[in-house]
């Protein structure tokens, strides 16, 4: 409704007036504000439910905040630096991390490949390119119940598959490889494809003429692929990037649901596949009801996001660096 | 407003329509028949049912939705929690399990004081103890009425128990373990028949079961004792039932399925172990695991070891309740006599009340599901002489903590004394979190 509107043009006030009117100045007033009028429910809606919670969480991080009780104690930094020392807090650091590198390099590199399939000229192309974004819409919690499922120990079916080809059944959820490959299957599988949709629409982007201006050079397709069209979806790659990262680092309904039974929340008996939010949520809620303690390990989840994010721009910065240039005094010329 | 455009005029009252079509989107509390409905809020299986509808017939103006049936004390428990601190959301009657009643018994203004509105007189319909598990540690304030208690059996599967050549009859069964060295014996001569299913679920179960029965039979304490000093690692009692468990899993007699998981409720359909440590409310458990195909294979023994007591529950209303009058009402009722044996008949939980446990529905009751086993007299004989066990403040963290060790061992990722070096330490870290 609002997009439809905003992109009216808006009534401007009829030029040539000898004095201002009363419908004049009210329609200047309107010109003048009522775009932000339109963007105000963003800002208002992220106010409430995005920068209040944030600072809030903040406040109860200096808590000692029991969830039920009446009375939290102000601890200043007593939650963080308990936080810094607890060997269950870096391990569950460690399994995010790792949990997120063997799902984020895979899927970005299969999705680019898939964009670049799909990029050609396929029969049925509308289909394929359907088809691949089909698990993105299945719900997160089927998809993590029945993988769930797939993995079991005993009655899963790919233990069943390995134990035809002769290798004894795997631990999935007890052992602690096993359980973040299993979990970054379930991912990839969700996500593959939803980027690689982002990366076909920015190829669709890349003018014809270059590739034909490469082939002209003598470039063989794969040439083409690097240095063409990597450099050119460079900002895409950035911004899938940072897109997986935070989801990445915030994996929670995946590996949860990946468990089940009693403390499903541990991830493992051993933690294997604790992620940072299941154990924020293990602390700020069952068992412990510690809301301080929980809050603390939100704002540690989100200074990590942050230092992960800069390492992945810097990174991508780099690797597009050598291409850049060229492609840049191309573009600038056919413009 | 003039020429005011159009079409902004529209846009804006459209966007307040949709403000107002979010905000109200949210409470429909009552039913529109002007009938009041009372939200139940459950886990597990409390057989209600039918009271509800001897309530509602009785009340025409109140209507009952429960909510949460079936489901796992693990995950109800975080959200009545939550609940309770959002001060919105609880439903108008809440079960309290009781390894977690000393938690919410901490915060008592959460819940109606039930001793303001005539709960007192009521105190005789209850175990003793049972009643004092819903009083605050100075005895001002009642926050739950007792449910059930987990009086203790062994549920076991005939057909499997034939298979081995075991004998199947439960007098007969019982006979074969009269402690837990004989359950590991008979458990030993199960394996090696090779029936393809392993002898129990899972250690942590068992253990919970040998612990509580261990603690009540000494000084009627685990974890905590009753000056809520954690005692993990000096409690004979819990070091006892360590290592019975850890015999158990030595044995190679469990099928490691971890409790309440999807495996565990797989393994229950598809008939892979023969026996499971059995409170009163396992029974539902049970049947609604195994579904109807298994009718008739379950019995019950005798537990070995001597008595114990797992599990069993409290209904409170919470003060955010709008309709607490009445709330109130439905609790007393459910929990009455009649509402005990009531809930009984239907999913099998044992009465916490004397009245109910002498009473003829209870002591002639046999269970069609499990072979017609006079449960009535299994569960119920012991249920007055119960000896409870304590729970100290961080009990439900502290026992996950355990149990958890004793799941470590059980898949081999743990040695039986690197086990129980984790639970003595972690237990300590949970109880100081």
């Amino acid at each position: 409704m609002a997009l439809q509107l905003d992109a009216r043009p808006p009534a401007a006030p009829a030029s040539g007036r000898s004095r201002p009117t009363r419908t004049g100045r009210l329609s200047r007033i309107d010109t003048k504000y009522s775009p932000y009028l339109y963007i105000a429910p963003f800002f208002v809606v992220f106010a409430i439910f995005g920068a209040w919670p944030l600072a809030y969480t903040l406040w109860v991080s200096l808590h000692d905040w029991d969830l039920l009780g009446s009375n939290p104690t102000f601890v200043g930094a007593d939650n963080y630096t308990r936080l810094l020392a607890d060997g269950d807090f870096w391990h569950s650091v460690v399994n995010t991390l790792g949990i997120f590198v063997i799902s984020t390099v895979p899927q970005l590199l299969l999705a680019l490949w898939l964009a670049n399939l799909l990029n050609r000229q396929l029969r049925f192309r509308t289909g394929w390119r359907m088809a691949v974004l089909i698990p993105n819409v299945t719900s997160t919690a089927a998809v993590a119940i029945v993988f769930g499922v797939l993995f079991g120990r005993e009655f899963g079916m790919i233990n069943w598959a390995l134990d035809l080809v002769g290798v004894d059944p795997i631990g999935w959820k007890s052992d602690r490889f096993a359980s973040w490959v299993a979990i970054s299957a379930m991912v990839d599988w969700r996500w593959t494809g939803y980027n690689a949709l982002i990366f076909l629409a920015a190829m669709q982007a890349i003018p014809r003429d270059m590739y034909e201006a490469a082939a002209i050079d003598g470039a063989n397709r794969a040439r083409q692929f690097w240095s063409v069209t990597v450099p050119l979806l460079k900002p895409t790659i950035i911004f899938c990037v940072i897109i997986s990262t935070i989801g990445g680092l915030q994996l929670f309904t995946e590996p949860r649901l990946f468990h089940s039974g009693t403390n499903a929340i541990r991830g493992g008996p051993l933690r294997e596949s604790q992620t940072l939010t299941m154990y924020m949520f293990e602390n700020a809620f069952a068992p412990y009801y510690n809301f301080g303690y929980g809050s603390a390990v939100a704002w540690l989840l989100f200074a990590l996001i942050a230092i992960v994010a800069a390492i992945n721009v810097l990174i991508i910065r780099r690797l597009g660096a050598g291409a850049r240039p060229q492609v840049g005094q191309r573009k600038g010329g056919s413009r | 407003m003039g020429t005011f455009p159009r079409h902004r005029l529209a846009a804006v009252a459209l966007a307040a329509a949709g403000a107002l079509l979010v905000t109200s989107g949210c409470s429909s509390d009552d039913a529109g028949d002007g009938k009041i409905t009372l939200t139940v809020d459950v886990f597990g299986q409390f057989g209600y049912e039918q009271l509800y509808q001897e309530y509602m017939d009785a009340n025409p103006d109140v209507k009952i939705v429960e909510r949460g049936t079936g489901g796992n004390l693990d995950e109800y428990s975080p959200k009545l929690t939550q609940w309770l601190a959002a001060g919105k959301g609880a439903g108008d009657v809440v079960a309290i399990e009781e390894g977690l009643m000393v938690e919410y018994k901490a915060n008592p203004d959460n819940f109606v004081n039930l001793l303001d509105h005539g709960a007192a007189e009521l105190k005789g319909n209850f175990l003793e103890w049972k009643w004092n598990q819903g009083l605050t540690a100075d005895g001002q304030k009642l926050i739950g009425l007792g449910t059930d208690v987990g009086g203790m059996a062994m549920c076991y599967r005939t057909d499997l128990f034939a298979k081995a050549g075991l004998p199947t009859d439960r007098e007969e069964v019982s006979k074969l373990w009269p402690t837990w060295e004989d359950y590991i014996a008979v458990g030993e001569k199960f394996k090696a028949a090779n029936t393809g299913a392993s002898f129990l679920d899972a250690a942590t179960n068992t253990f919970n079961t040998i612990v509580l029965q261990t603690a009540g039979n000494a000084q009627g304490y685990h974890y905590y004792d009753t000056s809520d000093n954690l005692v993990v690692d000096s409690n004979p009692a819990v070091k006892q039932a360590w290592d019975i468990t850890m015999n158990i899993i030595d044995a190679g007699l469990s099928g490691k399925y971890g409790s309440w998981s999807e495996e565990w409720v797989s393994a229950f359909k598809q008939s892979k172990f023969a026996t499971i440590a059995c409170p009163a409310w396992m029974t539902g458990v049970i049947e609604g695991n195994a579904g109807p195909e298994a009718k008739g294979k379950w019995d019950i023994a005798r537990v070995p070891g001597d008595g114990g007591n797992w599990g069993g529950s409290h209904l409170a209303v919470p003060r955010q309740s709008k309709h607490q009058d009445e709330a109130i009402k439905l609790v007393k009722f459910l929990t009455s006599p009649q509402g005990h044996i009531g809930a009984f008949k239907a999913k099998g939980p044992l009465p916490s009340s004397p009245q109910a446990l002498d009473d003829a529905a209870i002591t002639d009751a046999t269970n069609a599901y499990f072979s017609d086993a006079p449960v009535g007299k299994i569960f119920g004989a012991g249920a007055k002489t119960l000896k409870p066990v304590y729970m100290g403040p961080k009990n439900q963290a502290v026992r996950t903590e355990v149990e958890n060790a004793v799941r470590t061992v059980e898949l081999g990722q743990r040695s039986p004394d690197q086990g129980w070096q984790d639970a003595v330490a972690n237990a300590k870290k949970a109880a100081a979190k």
